[in-house]
């Protein structure tokens, strides 16, 4: 059945949603006008939150640093608008909880002013390393949503000497159309940072996976990479979820990663197209990650289409932009299938922000979940090749352990089980309820683990500052003692004198 | 002479005799279970659970005096360790998970008595004679043994604020019907 699969290169999982990308995707491009204030949230990344490096009312011009990157996996942050610093504060954070996190405002003075830049003049024959240096120093992450740093991947591809560089152009959410907007307004961006990659990783060729859905991108992408032969465009059927790494490498390369493996162990790394234009860009303009392209979708939307708007502009500012037809019944940050949930629109974007949708009732409308009917449609469509009912079955009793067996860490919450569940049951909720108590009892576990270490440094510390004290009475009695002695012994022969004297 | 030294000795190999033979067969044995136990417990001997120390509530446990759910600094996960040890049913969601709490505190009412660094078990507690202490965040257990030694009311226990990287999606609604 494998080998057929291969030869026949249809994969047997995924989903094929109604994509929803267009008219959004062939609106061209519009630029945000600069928002008079951002909230540019420090934690915008995998790994360790940035730390502020400004005062309030200092002034700060675009792609000036604001917030340096904290520990080995993190990103430096940088102004998005020229003006001044008004507050280092809290905003409220692009996650379901509706929590807060730190962020820096700045207020805008409207003129946009970059701070001097200096690119590189040619990267092609700079070291790597150089190249991985100022991917950092430009807080560039990977843009496709997961936002993990992409400088240590440069690092770690270079390490496990990675030879096939993927880019991924799949975009297979439904809605979004942000790197298709990219490759087809910016093709030559894409292919120079793809380049600029390899040189990085030390990769000898790129393979650009883009969804057949989207010929016009794959049409630019091709002109644009006419020329280097070590670059090949591969269209890819339209099939969620293609633009899952594992997902897109399999059907590339044909290597499936092992479910304990990262993907760079097997020789290949995985950059999206916009994380590409955003190397780019840091290399050869020297313009760090400040800006992004994102998709405004959905029923509530009265004009969508794809923004160019600078980091940290408030969601609300968008809309304000675009217009809306109606109040939006839900918003979600990214895709339909993977995104997050917003509660209200004074969320700011964020580096890994594809696009957001605003929903109309209809839309937003989730049928009431049923009982399991154990038909497997789920396990068909699970692209990890896993069993989801038999998961959400024992999650749904508390039985965490039992879903573990079942290999639940393997899920990547592409939401495929869920989208094909003909009684709508949330399957991906039991399975991120599940993780999270999971990785809560691990967590909890380590801190038991660490009380009883600090319970015993206690006691030995006791134990020995008794054990000194007692070392130091010990030794002060003896000091006594010898002070004793000697002068019993200066005292005695003034004695005996005195005695021989009077006797 | 000799005749003190053999009389003692004599009176040594009887006695040692006696206490070998009774140390095999008079010998209390340790219950294996208890110490299996006494290992899933923080062992912070912090008595919330009203036993003197964890030893005692271990023994308590495999006696089968005391419910799976007595240990509140353990939280949940040490519930389901104990009960899994046990063979113990236990319903979780009855186990009230106050949440983490560590205690914190009021800087301006310390008055740098020294007493709660001494009964902190874990050397939570930094300060020194008349300086203003602080709990270690990371190193507190939330014991609460440091509450009733201060005299001014000064260290209170506070839950830990739920943070992004801490917050865990609920269970789906319709898996509670």
């Amino acid at each position: 059945m494998g080998f057929l699969d291969r030869f026949l290169k249809t994969p047997n999982w995924g989903v094929h949603p109604e994509d929803h990308k267009r008219p959004a995707a062939d609106v061209p491009l519009r630029l945000f006008p600069s928002p008079e204030r951002i909230f540019m949230p420090l934690h915008q990344h995998v790994g360790g939150a940035a730390r502020p490096i400004v005062m309030v009312g200092q002034k700060v011009l675009k792609g000036q640093l604001i917030a340096q990157a904290q520990g080995n996996i993190s990103a430096p942050i940088h102004a998005s608008v020229s003006g001044t610093i008004s507050a280092v504060g809290e905003v409220t954070a692009p996650h379901p909880s509706g929590l807060p996190f730190k962020a820096i405002t700045i207020d805008s003075d409207g003129e946009n002013r970059w701070i001097d830049s200096e690119p590189l003049a040619d990267p092609f024959s700079a070291a790597p390393e150089e190249i991985t240096k100022r991917t950092a120093a430009a807080g560039v992450v990977g843009l496709g949503g997961a936002t993990f740093p992409a400088a240590p991947k440069f690092a770690l591809g270079k390490r496990l000497k990675v030879t096939t560089l993927i880019v991924n152009g799949g975009e297979c959410e439904p809605y979004l159309s942000s790197d298709d907007r990219i490759m087809r307004d910016y093709p030559e961006m894409v292919i120079d940072g793809a380049r600029l990659v390899m040189h990085a990783i030390g990769a000898t060729q790129a393979l650009v996976g883009i969804e057949n859905n989207k010929p016009e991108a794959i049409a630019a992408m091709r002109q644009a990479a006419a020329a280097f032969p070590e670059i090949k465009i591969c269209p890819l059927p339209a099939l969620y979820p293609m633009g899952s790494d594992r997902q897109l490498i399999k059907v590339l390369t044909g290597i499936e990663v092992p479910s304990d493996a990262r993907a760079a162990e097997t020789g290949v790394l995985v950059h999206n197209v916009s994380t590409c234009a955003a190397v780019h860009k840091a290399i050869r303009l020297g313009q760090p990650l400040v800006e992004r392209i994102i998709t405004i979708n959905g029923g509530a939307i009265a004009a969508p289409g794809n923004l160019y708007a600078p980091l940290g502009t408030m969601i609300s500012d968008l809309f304000a932009f675009v217009g809306l037809k109606e109040a939006p019944s839900r918003l979600i940050l990214g895709g339909p299938m993977m995104g997050t949930p917003l509660l209200h629109d004074r969320i700011p974007i964020v580096k890994g922000a594809s696009g957001i949708l605003a929903f109309n009732a209809a839309e937003a409308f989730v049928p009431e979940a049923g009982p399991c009917i154990r038909c497997g449609n789920c396990t068909k469509a699970c692209p990890m090749g896993l069993l989801p009912l038999e998961m959400a079955a024992r999650i749904r009793v508390g039985d965490l352990e039992g879903a573990e067996k079942f290999e639940l860490q393997d899920c990547i919450s592409c939401g495929c089980c869920a989208y094909v569940c003909p009684s709508h049951i949330p399957l991906v909720q039991y399975f991120s309820h599940a993780k999270g108590e999971l990785t809560a009892a691990e967590r909890s576990k380590l801190r038991t683990e660490a009380t009883k270490r600090l319970v015993e440094a206690k006691t030995a510390r006791i134990e020995r500052e008794e054990r000194e004290k007692l070392e130091a009475a010990a030794r002060r009695k003896a000091e006594r003692d010898a002070a004793k002695a000697a002068a019993a012994k200066a005292a005695t022969p003034v004695a005996e004198q005195t005695q021989g004297a009077s006797a | 002479m000799l005749m003190s030294v053999g009389s003692l000795a004599a009176m040594g190999l009887a006695l040692g005799s006696v206490l070998g033979v009774a140390s095999r067969y008079l010998s209390v044995e340790a219950d294996p279970i208890e110490a299996e136990l006494l290992a899933m417990l923080p062992g912070s001997q912090c008595g919330q659970c009203g036993y003197v120390g964890c030893g005692q509530a271990a023994a308590a446990l495999a006696k089968g005096e005391a419910p799976v759910t007595l240990c509140p600094p353990g939280g949940k996960a040490t519930v389901e360790a104990l009960a899994a040890k046990l063979g113990v049913k236990v319903d979780l969601s009855q186990v009230v998970d106050s949440g983490p709490q560590i205690a914190e505190v009021t800087e301006e009412i310390c008055v740098g008595c020294c007493r709660c660094i001494k009964v902190c078990p874990t050397d939570a507690i930094i300060g020194a004679a008349k300086q203003i202490h602080n709990v270690i965040r990371e190193a507190c257990t939330g014991c609460s043994s440091c509450i009733d030694v201060c005299p001014t009311e000064a260290l209170a226990m506070m839950p830990i604020p739920v943070t992004l990287q801490h917050w865990t999606w609920p269970k789906p609604a319709s898996a509670q019907h």
